[in-house]
């Protein structure tokens, strides 16, 4: 009898285990203190921007560790905080308002680990510091809107098609439409089933009650959180917070994650920051000024993106908060980019009577934001708003416009999908409400992090010391396949791109320890079987193999528990979850291979085998 | 090294109905506890706001109190956290005032009064969400539950899958009734740690019983009470060093994880003791009580009806 894995299976477990020490080691190299530069608004990131971001600090002396061009942001990476935060300063005066400046810590994963893919563990906030928000998104908010749109619609409607009617209210969840006749009824209902989708029709004597049916409704919740995720991104990204984090939680809530961001009252200056859109026809009569005070009355100066400045009336077409809907599309005739917009029963009106008499002449859509910003001045914190506008497109009225148009004479497909966001974003979508507010300071995170490594540490040379004194080279072995059980788990969490929290490193400790008891097992029945008298190789092969089924229906129940944990869980029961059931599948692989491998390589070959050292 | 060399077998089973009296008491205990002193829940799942500031020299307490209280802000708790210097202050939410507001006012008015207070971390959290956090945990609670005794019914018998199930749930009762009579705080952390409880209680459970199983295989002419004694002797050594292990682990957790890991590791320390206790003499017990025999281990021979339930 003896104890030895072929050849094949023994690389496998080195292939295995070398794999993890890569995957794994990512995480040992720290971060680098980094400035990360991002567009917005439609500016332009390339090998341009690359040569004048270094050309300005190479001129101001902070000549940076490495400029990385990628996924619509360049990171630039220092070795030391000071030049991290001067280069950030430099890069904010130099590049202007188009870009957006945040201060980062970028992992200094070296190169040849990059280039294969291995990338440190994600650090919650618990970690990390920063401030963690849920939103509740109104989304009966959002349904009352619809049904005043829908109501607004019909009125509209009617009068268009000229039929007489008493009202058009809204009635709790309905629109109801009275008439003075039944005749009357008969023509608009026609009209209304034709023209109105989305409404479940009741009718009763001379009233029509018209209620969303389900799936609008559920459509109409389902888009008001989607736009106000849109809206938050678009107003985290003028933070300029470094990996930002914003997505939906259930059926109507968001989470907002800004690690980094201490000033909590700044974060919600921002994101509860309004913006919004004008239409507003160019004044094509007067010569455009350079200065103020030179405005005809009745127009005013306005600014485009490239601060060219241009003039339009007075007069607003439409506003924002008239805009239903918009996406950015490909025009028909041409084929060129264009935004598709649709205007409430209002907006349409005035943009068609306006339009009609102006076919021909340019049109502009102006971006109003009010932006709040706190500057520290004389120690004191001081709040002060300001009002942007600025044109951010100009284009010629060719047609009369009605409820749906679209806005062509865009350069990209890229800027008619950045306008048709910020169109949408523009638009009034549905309040939100902080429900959750959970801030870590960077100490506190930094502490967690310390405490909760330090801890595993400890334990585990506590576990190692005991093993070694108790079962000899056995114990060793154990401790050996222990180490793999971590370095593998790690290795898994970080491919996974796994977010790591204080819970999880709790999680990781707890599987170390659990993930003892199946070296017990083994080690405990081989001394078993040799109080049996069993020779030393048999031993080793018959504990081996009884053990194995004892840990894999333990480890199966605790796997059970872990998946039902992670399905239901949430926030730390998740993340902890998820570390248990993945430390559950190493650690089946390291007792049970990796370390019988071990013993296989240090005894299986030996004929004359008397003794085992456990 | 060897610290358990028994010879002959522990008769567990013949203190049988000592061990299920003393269970029987403990566990009534901790319901009472659980019924008459509640758990004390922490804000995840009642809402609340709960403020951590650190100061450069030992805090004023007092001082604290009263900046707040002129602020009309009623039942407040400002307490030292860990050291001198670190203050832990606890609101109810107020009607009509949303927490984000709360906070800033809070920090503003701590602030205007030493400006050395730094904050270290915030947390609020509506009531509504707090009201789902604890649905949702009582129902992954049972979902784990069901999950395992699917998993052991499976695996095992039905009446093995019951008595672990029992052992499991005098465990997790236990741990519940030890929070609410010391008025530990209840966080969301203490509800993963006991979720974690019921997975490694199980699993002490499945040892014995998977011995258990081999044991009706071997010995084929002792009695049930035999072969469980003998399957929990055979196994003591595993038991205690793999708890004392895992214990090992927690501890470390526990005096140096800090704060937030604390009451997490408490959690699990008490599971971990009530853990062994239960799958042996808990679990066993009633699988005995219940009328567990060979046959329910053993593969039913052909032309032997499978089913042999009452």
């Amino acid at each position: 009898m003896r104890n030895s894995f072929p050849l094949w299976k023994n690389l496998l477990i080195l292939a295995v285990l070398a794999l993890a020490v890569i995957y794994a080691l990512p995480n040992l190299f720290g971060e680098d203190p980094s400035v990360q530069l991002s567009p917005s608004r439609g500016a332009k990131l390339d090998q341009t921007t690359v040569e004048k971001v270094e050309k300005l600090l190479g001129d101001a002396g902070l000549k940076p560790k490495s400029v990385e061009l990628a996924d619509k942001r360049l990171l630039i990476r220092y070795a030391q905080t000071d030049n991290q935060i001067k280069a950030a300063d430099a890069l904010q005066t130099g590049m202007g308002d188009n870009y957006v400046v945040a201060l980062n810590l970028a992992p200094a994963t070296p190169d040849w680990l990059r280039a294969l893919g291995a990338k440190p563990m994600y650090l919650g906030l618990d970690l990390r510091g920063g401030v963690h928000f849920l939103m509740q998104v109104d989304t009966d908010a959002a349904l009352t809107q619809a049904e005043e749109r829908y109501a607004e619609d019909i009125r509209s409607l009617l009068r268009e098609s000229k039929v007489r009617y008493q009202s058009v209210d809204r009635d709790g969840k309905a629109v109801v439409v009275k008439f003075a006749d039944l005749a009357t009824l008969g023509q608009a209902k026609d009209i209304i089933k034709r023209e109105v989708r989305g409404l479940a029709l009741d009718i009763q004597d001379t009233v029509i009650r018209g209620t969303l049916t389900e799936p609008e409704q559920r459509e109409i919740r389902r888009l008001a959180v989607a736009q106000n995720i849109t809206t938050l991104r678009n107003r985290v990204n003028e933070l300029g917070v470094a990996e930002p984090l914003i997505q939906q939680q259930g059926e109507d809530r968001i989470v907002v994650q800004l690690p980094g961001v201490q000033d909590t009252a700044r974060a919600k200056e921002i994101l509860g920051a309004t913006a919004t859109l004008e239409f507003r026809l160019v004044d094509t009569e007067h010569p455009t000024p350079t200065e103020e005070s030179k405005t005809p009355i009745g127009s005013r100066l306005y600014k485009d993106r490239n601060g060219r400045p241009l003039l339009l009336q007075r007069k607003i077409i439409v506003t924002g908060d008239q805009i239903v809907d918009s996406s950015s599309g490909l025009e028909q005739q041409s084929g060129s980019a264009a935004v598709f917009v649709t205007l409430n029963g209002p907006g349409s009106r005035k943009m068609a009577d306006v339009s009609r008499e102006n076919i021909g002449k340019p049109m502009a859509v102006v971006y109003i934001e009010n932006k709040a910003e706190t500057k520290e001045v004389d120690g004191q914190k001081v709040t002060t708003h300001r009002k942007v506008e600025e044109v951010i497109n100009v284009a010629t009225i060719r047609d009369r416009l009605g409820k749906r148009f679209q806005i062509s004479g865009l350069d990209s497909t890229e800027e008619a999908r950045n306008l048709a966001l910020l169109l949408r974003a523009g638009a009034l979508a549905a309040p939100v409400d902080i429900v959750e507010e959970r801030t870590i300071g960077p100490s506190m995170g930094k502490e967690n992090i310390e405490r909760g490594v330090s801890s595993n540490g400890y334990g585990f040379v506590a576990i190692a010391i005991f093993m070694i004194v108790y079962y000899r080279v056995f114990g060793l072995f154990s401790i050996l396949a222990l180490g793999s059980n971590v370095l593998l788990l790690v290795a898994t969490l970080s491919v996974m791109q796994a977010t790591l929290t204080l819970p999880g490193l709790a999680g990781i400790a707890l599987t170390v320890g659990m993930a003892i008891d199946a070296n017990v097992l083994i080690n405990e029945r081989i001394r078993e079987e040799l109080r049996l008298g069993i020779s030393p190789q048999l031993a080793i092969y018959a504990g081996y193999e009884r053990a194995f089924a004892t840990i894999l229906d333990s480890n199966v129940t605790t796997f059970v528990a872990g998946v039902a944990l992670f399905m239901l869980g949430s926030g730390p029961v998740r993340g902890f979850a998820a570390v248990l059931c993945i430390g559950i599948l190493t650690s089946i692989f390291s007792a049970v291979v990796v370390s019988r491998a071990l013993v296989n390589l240090t005894y299986g070959q030996r004929r004359k085998l008397t003794q085992l050292a456990i | 090294m060897e610290l358990f060399k028994i010879k002959h077998d522990i008769p567990f089973m013949r203190y049988g109905k000592v061990t299920t009296a003393i269970s029987l008491v403990t566990f009534i205990l901790a319901v009472l506890a659980l019924v008459f002193r509640g758990l004390n829940l922490g804000i995840d799942f009642t809402g609340g706001m709960l403020i951590e500031v650190s100061y450069s020299q030992p805090a004023n307490i007092e001082a604290i109190r009263t900046a707040l209280e002129k602020q009309e802000m009623s039942e407040v708790a400002v307490q030292n956290f860990g050291t001198s210097k670190e203050v832990l202050i606890r609101l109810p939410l107020k009607e009509g005032v949303k927490g984000p507001q709360l906070s800033e006012q809070v920090l503003s008015s701590l602030k205007a009064q030493d400006a050395s207070a730094t904050l270290r971390r915030v947390e609020f959290v509506g009531p509504q969400v707090g009201q789902e956090l604890y649905e949702s945990g009582v129902l992954a609670l049972l979902l784990v539950a069901f999950g395992i005794m699917a998993y052991l019914s499976l695996r095992f018998a039905w009446r093995f899958s019951v008595a672990a199930i029992i052992a499991n749930m005098h465990d997790i009762v236990i741990i519940l009734g030890m929070f609410a009579f010391f008025q530990w705080e209840f966080t969301l952390s203490v509800l993963a740690g006991i979720l974690a409880i019921l997975g490694y209680s199980v699993n002490e459970s499945v040892v014995v019983f998977d011995r258990v199983r081999e044991n009706f295989r071997k010995m084929r002419r002792a009695s049930v009470t035999e072969v469980i004694d003998n399957a929990i002797t055979a196994t003591m050594s595993r038991t205690v060093i793999t708890h004392s292990m895992t214990q090992l682990m927690v501890l470390a957790m526990f005096f140096l994880g800090g704060e937030a890991l604390h009451n997490f590791a408490l959690a699990l320390t008490i599971g971990i003791v009530f853990g062994i206790y239960s799958s042996v003499l808990v679990a066993c017990p009633v699988a005995l009580a219940l009328g567990v025999s060979r046959a329910d281990l053993l593969l039913p021979e052909k032309g032997q009806p499978v089913d042999n339930r009452p």
